[in-house]
């Protein structure tokens, strides 16, 4: 009853193109909003903030910006790991600022501060990823996934091995000073959580805006025709090259914030390997498969769930039946890959098509069809 | 000869042996890629599975014996029995093709039809669910896998080479490993047997027929489900091979399933769809890394193996999309 355009005149062609034309959605969209800005902040502590919700804020980031080469732009990457290695060292040496040695002498540009950090490392990573993306001018589909491997295994070593980008810390860490905007520090140790969580919201809530409303104008039309086809697509005059490219920059710009974010604000101290490893790609990978590929709402659904089952999974098994944590880390991955499988047999579309039937369903409700 | 064309040849020598194991788990990958266009990322842990399972069963380990001491209090860990290896192996065969039918009904059967990605992600899933469940069964420390292969450097080889040196270099003969020898004869027994199966047997040539095209397969009366139960039975069985060769090497441990990601740079250089080409990537791969790192490694920190075989096939994909030996991939509109 509530949920349907009947009724719902729009008398402009701005009111006609926006994002949410169904006032239901609408509404539910602003009060998500207020409830993220103004009541969540109040009522979190850090283990709430540390265990879910910057999680689930920047790996939704990471896989947006995923979603929008593989899900619009159909061009697979198991890169993602090596992309946000890129923008967490970027943004650690923007943070502390930039040195060059010139004859044994260290020049260095001052301190960048933090928010400004995080959004240039997003344009080094944009500018890696363009790199890394022109093989897929000659490389398609399947042998394009494996090459984006290379992407991952050798941005991790690269990392590992550069002395320059973790400025010689004898332990090949990089760990974030403390920074902070307005005053307010949101990396280093002593934050407090609602600054943290609102810095990352912030981000997701800019980010997620320019993803929906590039995937609605030519720009996504374009890269969703070189994901159905792009021989024909070029027909019609989309440039491959320009779709393809501009896609793997976006999205790397997106993955790079989320990398930038992981290691500046979540996890504080960073080694490569270990933080963005070949399964953080799949991670992201799966977020956006199990969430939805083409939608923007499935990767938050894909990324809130992957990031709470495991938390869920813990504490149920762990907390509530009192089992040794390595038996319940083996169950956790037989449940994951369990419900993976489940969920790619029963809607290989993700929870975003689950929601587009509830949608059409509402429409029409309370009539059958 | 000088020593250090010596040290190029014996690193060249067993860049090839790394080559043919890494052909090994290429290969298990190419049959089910063939057969049914699923690419398995499980290939790896799939190996892992099966040598857990061998150690398991000739060691006498009580299986899930972690889990039922958790939940009942009991203390069961070993039945007590050792087992020859030959015996070992084939109840682990029998495992994996039950393990392969399982798969094929449990899942591939409900995914027929669906985009490829899709069918990628779902051996990811299977991946994982594997992993936790090798572990579950089996307890996730390292173990020893002794099935009576010979260790160490091979020391006829050492005499030999030794006197090929100049006079007065100091050179102390090459050092090959002989399980790398064995694991090469045995690569080379397992492809020459798979191509002999797959041309002149009647369930080899439905196989063939099916890889083909399904739907003429289906309609000569093949039947589809067996063939890719016998599908993924091999490829299990090429996985208890390889997780053998790699087990008995570095012992059967978590990384083992991490073999599988050094097998991809090897398919793409020789085409997912080609057995010759799996073997001559493999080769390619091997040598390639051992020199780049005896080479160049040194000029830059070294452990370059971990990502030149992936940049060597990017570079060598630019120049032909499909792989050495792939089908010429022709697009219409």
């Amino acid at each position: 009853m509530l949920y349907r355009e009947a009724g719902d005149y729009k008398t402009s062609y701005v009111d006609d193109g926006q994002s949410f034309p169904i006032k239901f959605d609408r509404i539910g969209f602003y009060a998500v909003l207020l409830v993220a800005f103004a009541v969540i902040p109040f009522l979190i502590n850090s283990y709430w903030v540390n265990a879910i919700f910057l999680p689930f804020l920047i790996y939704a980031i990471a896989a947006i910006g995923l979603n929008i080469l593989v899900g619009y732009a159909g061009q697979v990457s198991l890169g993602t790991g090596g992309f946000m290695a890129v923008g967490a060292y970027a943004c650690y040496k923007f943070m502390t600022g930039i040195d060059i040695w010139i004859d044994g002498v260290q020049y260095a540009l001052p301190p960048i501060n933090i928010f400004f950090s995080v959004i240039l490392a997003g344009f080094v990573t944009a500018f890696v990823g363009v790199l890394f993306g022109l093989p897929s001018l000659r490389i398609k589909g399947f042998y394009l996934a494996v090459a984006t491997l290379a992407a991952q295994f050798f941005l991790v070593w690269l990392f590992n091995k550069w002395e320059w980008a973790y400025n010689y810390s004898a332990s090949g860490q990089i760990n974030a000073p403390e920074r902070g905007v307005f005053g307010i520090p949101v990396t280093g140790p002593a934050t407090e959580a609602w600054a943290t969580y609102l810095f990352c919201l912030v981000f997701v809530v800019i980010l997620a805006f320019i993803a929906r409303n590039l995937t609605r104008g030519s720009v996504g039309r374009k890269w969703m025709a070189i994901r159905d086809m792009d021989i024909a697509a070029e027909i019609i005059g989309v440039n491959p090259l320009r779709a393809k490219l501009t896609a793997f920059a976006v999205s790397s710009f997106y993955v790079g914030i989320a990398g930038a974010l992981f290691f500046s604000v979540y996890l504080g101290a960073v080694e490569v390997g270990e933080a963005f490893g070949i399964q953080k790609s799949f991670l992201v990978l799966f977020m956006v498969i199990i969430g939805g590929l083409g939608s923007i709402f499935g990767s938050f659904a894909g990324a809130a769930f992957l990031v709470l089952l495991p938390v869920l999974l813990k504490n149920v098994l762990v907390g509530g039946l009192g089992w040794p944590t390595d038996l319940a880390a083996h169950l956790e991955f037989m449940i994951v890959g369990a419900l993976i499988v489940t969920f790619l047999i029963l809607e290989p579309h993700g929870l975003a098509q689950l929601w587009r039937v509830i949608k059409e369903k509402l429409r029409l409700w309370p009539f059958p069809h | 000869m000088s020593a250090a064309f010596l040290n190029t040849l014996e690193v060249m020598a067993n860049g090839l042996m790394a080559g043919v194991l890494y052909a090994l788990v290429a290969l298990g990958f190419v049959l089910i890629y063939k057969a049914s266009g699923i690419f398995n990322y499980a290939q790896g842990v799939m190996a892992l599975f099966a040598a857990l399972t061998l150690v398991g069963i000739m060691e006498g380990q009580v299986p899930f014996s972690h889990l039922i001491n958790a939940v009942l209090g009991t203390d069961v860990h070993h039945f007590g029995w050792h087992l020859p290896a030959l015996v070992g192996i084939v109840l682990t065969i029998a495992i994996m093709v039950l393990f392969a039918w399982f798969v094929q009904q449990v899942i591939f059967k409900h995914l027929v039809g669906q985009e490829p990605i899709i069918l990628f992600m779902a051996t990811i899933g299977l991946a994982y669910f594997m992993e936790g469940f090798g572990d579950m069964m089996w307890g996730s420390d390292i173990k020893t896998l002794n099935v009576g292969l010979p260790q160490g450097g091979s020391f006829a080889i050492e005499d030999i080479t030794r006197t090929w040196a100049a006079e007065g270099e100091r050179y102390y003969g090459m050092y090959i490993d002989n399980l790398d020898m064995i694991a090469t004869m045995v690569a080379a027994v397992l492809v020459g047997a798979l191509v002999l199966f797959s041309q002149y047997t009647k369930q080899g040539r439905a196989m063939r027929a099916v890889a083909d095209d399904h739907q003429a397969a289906l309609s000569v009366g093949i039947n589809l489900n067996f063939i890719w139960v016998l599908v993924w039975s091999l490829a299990g069985f090429v996985a208890l091979v390889a997780g053998i060769m790699w087990g008995a090497k570095s012992g059967v441990q978590f990384s083992l399933s991490l073999i599988a990601l050094k097998a991809l740079p090897v398919l793409m250089l020789g085409g997912f769809t080609s057995i010759p080409g799996a073997i001559v990537g493999g080769l390619i791969i091997g040598v390639g890394e051992k020199l780049f790192e005896f080479w160049i490694g040194p000029l830059v920190g070294g452990a370059t193996e971990n990502w030149f075989a992936y940049v060597l096939a990017l570079l060598f994909l630019v120049f032909r999309p499909q792989g050495l030996f792939g089908e010429k991939i022709i697009e219409r509109v």
